[in-house]
């Protein structure tokens, strides 16, 4: 007798078969091994007034359901100025998506809505991306060709985003090799969407068409770390300038992951450059172990091409269900399909991602290509299903199913159902392949899910409602001459400095390397301190307090100021920053009123010690020289802070 | 000769020259500003001599400034020619036959890479590789009478089109869809209301906002409303099918006399003056809206009146229009001026004598009102009586551009001013009506509350 298949055990092996092991664990080596390639594309707003092609404010942002109007589109695709259609247009046009936009009248005009052509580029906007440019040691065009580049999922109205180059091959050095930049463009930001079930997806068009600019890599990283150490690098380095927007979704990364045998998977919207390890990590094993996935399947399908499914529509009554389980057959009378995938036994519950399998790669296709919501199949090889095995005898007896073949159940409105079978029948035979061409949606726990087909150059279109416009030598001359300094530059100084790694990352990510450097020189400080109170001090700051809007940087020099100008104590700094940052309209001087500072002179703060010192040998518990010490330093604390330097009290009460 | 060199000129076709390449190569060029690789793309005529299209391999366009360029290497060769697939319309026996007249304009158009524009040139047969939605509707034939911009359209080709589609109706067809630019679809709109008069089928006007290469595009969706409405619907009129609200959602038939195009890029810019539109239509619904149209026969009688005088004018008047400019036009030979006067129908005293040399010359004056909804009302005023003694006519509520286009086909029948003025003041189909309905001027003003609130159920 054959022993019984056991999906989760199947899971199991097929991790270990493909070597799956954590981020914590993986070695230089097991990357390498792999073939793991990476690049980033780095979306990051500018920081303008207004839009890129509207006179729309930029940076307004509406809460999801609140509007003042709604429209409703639909998106078809068309050719390229190549005379193709792009494959990812074809397959958003078989969605079939009612796309609906909700507008406010404060951020978006006709322009948005795609009801009047565009205004001429906001020139702020290109001033700043020509910087980036430069910083990014790019080589600038000549003349800025706006293009429309389709995007069918409705997240832009026109169903293009207008986007240009600004600047092409260009290099960053990280700390052990140089980088590649393929290219950075301007373009307008896209819609933000509120949601997607059904045949209906629902965006606020408040983001749609703010000015952004996109820096893309080469593939020249080669761990999931200098992945992120390139993320962080682009991030410092546009906000050296500046002119770009911080927060919330003001920067995206997309990143693009191959591995040898593989294919290049663009990972969007990641969020957040610490996550870019894990996602990378889990995505090139996820490659690894479809590629395997493809080996079996050669091994046991000759001819690839005649493979295909078959499949049923049953009623409950036929498979002797007495109760269907599922919601939407009962409530809306879906379809339920019983599809049969020849030769796919042990492939369905094949592990591909942590807590995924090979199955979910089609459920979420499902979900996105033929609009059937989850849970939307399962399968025979679900552990969790509600079928019976018995169930899975019935359809397989239904589908004339062989021993090796796999089985799936979904269920879905009728006129979704050709639809479904085509996605499950592509999905499948692509498995033949390898890695399909996709775009993944990541999720916090580092796995991603399908998003869409990943589309190439045969989106791009000129955009035949704007002019080239030129940009000139003397231009970027003037650029040239106005350049912040180089991020690779202020990690060197920083290093020299000393300031420790922490403060490091949040000096050059706030941009206040500047600021920094200006206090260095200035009041002639120890860079070490001076990097603790920007790098640390404000850190930690910012983290316990409620954000302070009004708050600004310089305000750090005003206070470096004013202790040097009362000789004040260095580290009452540590005391004032707090309220400064808490108050930062109040006079530098109510601040040491409010943390309670009085200025004692150096003398008579030291004449204290002989008598706190007689008073503690009456009643200190542990009678040594170190407690001693101590317990006077923490009753002359206080008053001392600001009056004098902590060190040389301790001396003073040590003797030493 | 064959143009290796679409479009450039100046020092850009110098440079092209002097390294010996060619448009459609691939090329590394070699520039101060550094190396760029890509297709060299045909340039716009319109645009400067001092940059090179380049085509990178990412998909992106950019331009290389000519001075900067050190050094030029052709690396290959291809051409790119735009098509779409182009396929036989399939023929049902149960279904309607329809029969689509391409005129050009923006629903039948594609991109001209060398010029960067729109073009109408996009064959009516292509049009089902692009919709195939069209063969669910009806059997499809199609006909390219020409290729022109709307503004380009005129007398001689409103004359083509009723002659053609007087044709089609002898044959058979179920209903008519002309392919149209959105400009001055409604001056051909009421053009074919009157040479065209009492078809037994539908003929359709429909044109697009957003041109056929973009995704939004609303020609798919107006090609696909008004093939429904030719195979369909049950209104034997000359009438304009587009948008309704810009959401794709239904579109709506306007009534040939009576529409107007009234925004410069909305895709809901026509509009139904003076009265109420014809029906709405969706995709499998029509709708109507009025009860007074008229309706589809089986028979086959159409009477066609192809006649126009080109020499007619459509003088729209301002506070200090001065009597030279009514000279000119009699000077010219012009046989008739409408007029669009302000409020009521006024023109100031200072034209009058003007008018008056007019009149005795011969030419036909009709005064309409530039506030477009509203009858002329000459009565009303002193200034109003004045004119209407020396003759000048009344045209009710007749909006100017179609008592323009009415006035030029009267003309063009006979010179009797009475027969003239019969043929204008008989109405044909509701370009003149006896009633302005209450809800047939309707502009809303956003900001008021109650209509905040229709804005946000309701899609405009």
């Amino acid at each position: 007798m054959t022993k019984k298949f056991d999906p989760v055990e199947n899971c199991e092996i097929t991790r270990k078969e493909i070597g799956y092991i954590s981020l914590q664990e993986a070695t230089f080596q097991i990357y390498r091994d792999l073939g793991f390639k990476c690049g980033l594309e780095i979306h990051q707003q500018l920081k303008t007034a207004k839009k890129l092609f509207c006179r729309c404010p930029a940076g307004i942002y509406q809460e999801k359901d609140e509007y003042d109007a709604e429209i409703v589109r639909h998106m078809r695709p068309t050719l390229s100025e190549l005379g193709e259609y792009d494959g990812t247009a074809l397959m958003e046009f078989k969605t079939g998506k009612n796309i609906f936009y909700h507008i406010k009248n404060e951020t978006a005009c006709t322009y948005e809505v795609d009801d009047t052509p565009p205004f001429l580029i906001n020139r702020e906007a290109l001033e700043q991306a020509i910087e980036i440019s430069l910083l990014l040691q790019t080589n600038i065009v000549g003349e800025l060709h706006i293009t429309r580049k389709q995007y069918l999922d409705g997240s832009i109205p026109t169903g293009f985003q207008r986007t240009a180059i600004v600047g092409i091959e260009g290099k960053i050095p990280l700390q052990k090799k140089k980088v590649g930049i393929i290219q950075l463009s301007i373009e307008e930001d896209a819609c933000r969407e509120v949601s997607d079930i059904g045949h209906n997806r629902v965006y606020t068009t408040d983001r749609l068409g703010m000015p952004l600019i996109e820096i893309v890599t080469y593939p020249d990283l080669l761990t999931p770390f200098e992945a992120a150490e390139a993320g962080n690098y682009l991030r410092y380095l546009t906000r050296s300038t500046n002119k770009v927007r911080t927060g919330i979704g003001a920067a995206r990364e997309d990143v693009n992951v191959s591995i040898s045998g593989g294919t290049r998977v663009e990972i969007k919207g990641v969020a957040h450059i610490k996550w870019i390890p894990k996602l990378t990590h889990i995505e090139a094993f996820r490659q690894k172990a479809l590629l395997t996935i493809r080996d079996i399947l050669k091994k046991r399908v000759i001819d690839a091409d005649r493979w295909k499914i078959t499949w049923k529509i049953i009623s409950a009554k036929e498979v002797k269900i007495k109760e269907i389980p599922i919601e939407e057959v009962k409530i809306n009378g879906s379809k339920i399909v019983v599809v049969n995938l020849p030769e796919f036994k042990g492939i369905l519950s094949f592990f591909t991602q942590p807590g995924h399998v090979f199955a979910d790669e089609i459920s979420n296709r499902l979900k996105i290509i033929a609009c059937l919501e989850k849970p939307n199949m399962t399968h025979s090889e679900d552990a969790g299903t509600f079928f019976r095995e018995s169930d899975f005898n019935r359809f397989r007896k239904i589908l004339h199913s062989g021993d090796r073949d796999g089985q799936i159940v979904f269920w879905g409105p009728e006129e979704d159902v050709r639809t479904a079978l085509e996605t499950i029948e592509e999905r499948c035979k692509l498995a033949f392949t390898g890695v399909p061409n996709e775009t993944r949606k990541s999720l916090p726990d580092g796995t991603t899910i399908f998003e869409r087909v990943l589309p190439g150059p045969d989106r791009m279109y000129p955009d035949t409602d704007s002019a080239p416009i030129s940009i000139e030598d003397e231009e970027i001359k003037r650029f040239e001459k106005n350049l912040p300094i180089s991020v690779s530059r202020c990690m060197r100084k920083l290093k020299e400095w000393e300031v420790p790694e922490d403060g490091l990352d949040y000096i050059l990510k706030k941009n206040l390397f500047p600021l920094l450097e200006k206090i260095i020189h200035n009041f002639d400080l120890p860079p070490r301190f001076a990097g603790r109170v920007l790098g640390q001090w404000m850190r930690k700051i910012e983290r316990k307090f409620a954000p302070s809007p009004e708050f600004q940087y310089d305000r750090i020099y005003d206070m470096f100021a004013f202790v040097r100008r009362k000789k004040l104590d260095r580290e009452i700094m540590k005391k004032m920053l707090p309220e400064i940052y808490q108050n930062p309209n109040m006079e530098i001087d109510s601040v040491l009123l409010e943390i309670g500072f009085e200025k004692i002179a150096k003398k008579q703060i030291l004449a204290g010690i002989p008598l706190l010192r007689k008073k503690y040998r009456e009643i200190g518990k542990k009678q040594n020289a170190g407690a001693e010490a101590n317990w006077i330093m923490g009753e002359l604390r206080s008053s001392a802070v600001g009056n004098i330097d902590l060190h040389s009290l301790k001396q003073a009460i040590t003797g030493v | 000769m064959i143009d290796l060199f679409k479009g450039y000129k100046g020092a850009a076709l110098t440079v092209l020259k002097k390294f010996n390449v060619r448009v459609w190569s691939e090329a590394l060029i070699n520039t101060t500003r550094g190396k760029f690789k890509g297709i060299i793309l045909p340039r716009s005529e319109n645009d400067d001599s001092e940059h090179l299209v380049l085509k990178l391999v990412t998909g992106y366009n950019i331009g290389v400034t000519v001075k900067t360029i050190l050094d030029i290497r052709e690396l290959a060769y291809k051409e790119a020619h735009y098509k779409i697939p182009e396929k036989e319309f399939p023929v049902s026996e149960n279904k309607p036959n329809v029969k689509l007249f391409g005129t050009g304009g923006t629903i039948a158009s594609r991109l001209d890479y060398r010029t960067g524009a729109v073009i109408p040139t996009f064959s009516p047969g292509e049009l089902y590789g692009a919709v195939p939605e069209l063969a669910d509707i009806c059997n499809l034939s199609t006909e390219k009478l020409f290729a022109v911009f709307s503004e380009n359209m005129g007398p001689k080709q409103y004359l083509i089109l009723a002659k053609a589609i007087g044709e089609e109706i002898r044959k058979g067809i179920d209903g008519i869809v002309i392919g149209h630019g959105t400009d001055t679809m409604h001056h051909t709109a009421a053009a074919l209301s009157f040479m065209v008069q009492n078809p037994p089928v539908p003929i359709v006007m429909v044109g697009s906002q957003r041109s056929s290469d973009r995704p939004s595009s609303d020609a798919a969706l107006n090609l696909i409303h008004a093939a429904g409405a030719a195979a369909n619907s049950d209104i034997a009129e000359v009438m304009v099918c587009m948008f309704g609200p810009t959401s794709d959602e239904y579109a709506l038939l306007h009534r040939g006399t009576r529409v107007r195009k009234m925004h410069s890029s909305y895709r809901s810019t026509f509009r139904t003056i003076g009265d109420v539109p014809l029906a709405m239509i969706e995709r499998d619904k029509i709708t109507p809206l009025k009860k007074d149209y008229k309706r589809r026969r089986n028979d086959r009688h159409v009477d066609i009146y192809p006649y126009f005088e080109e020499k007619v004018a459509l003088l729209y008047y301002y506070p200090n229009m001065m009597p030279d400019m009514i000279d000119s036009v009699i000077d010219n030979g012009y046989r008739g001026i409408v007029i669009a006067g302000t409020g009521l129908g006024h023109v100031n005293e200072p034209l009058y004598p003007a008018l008056l040399r007019a009149l005795k010359a011969g030419v036909a004056v009709y005064m309409t009102v530039q506030t477009l909804w509203g009858y002329v009302h000459m009565f009303v005023y002193e200034t109003g009586r004045d004119m209407m003694s020396k003759g000048v006519i009344p045209a009710e509520n007749m909006l100017p551009e179609v008592a323009y286009v009415k006035l030029g086909w009267a003309l063009g029948q006979t010179d009797d001013p009475e027969k003239v003025k019969e043929l204008m003041l008989t109405p044909i189909n509701g370009e003149i009506t006896e009633r302005e309905p209450y809800n047939g001027y309707l502009i809303f003003q956003g900001g008021i509350p109650g209509i905040e609130a229709f804005l946000k159920k309701f899609h405009k």
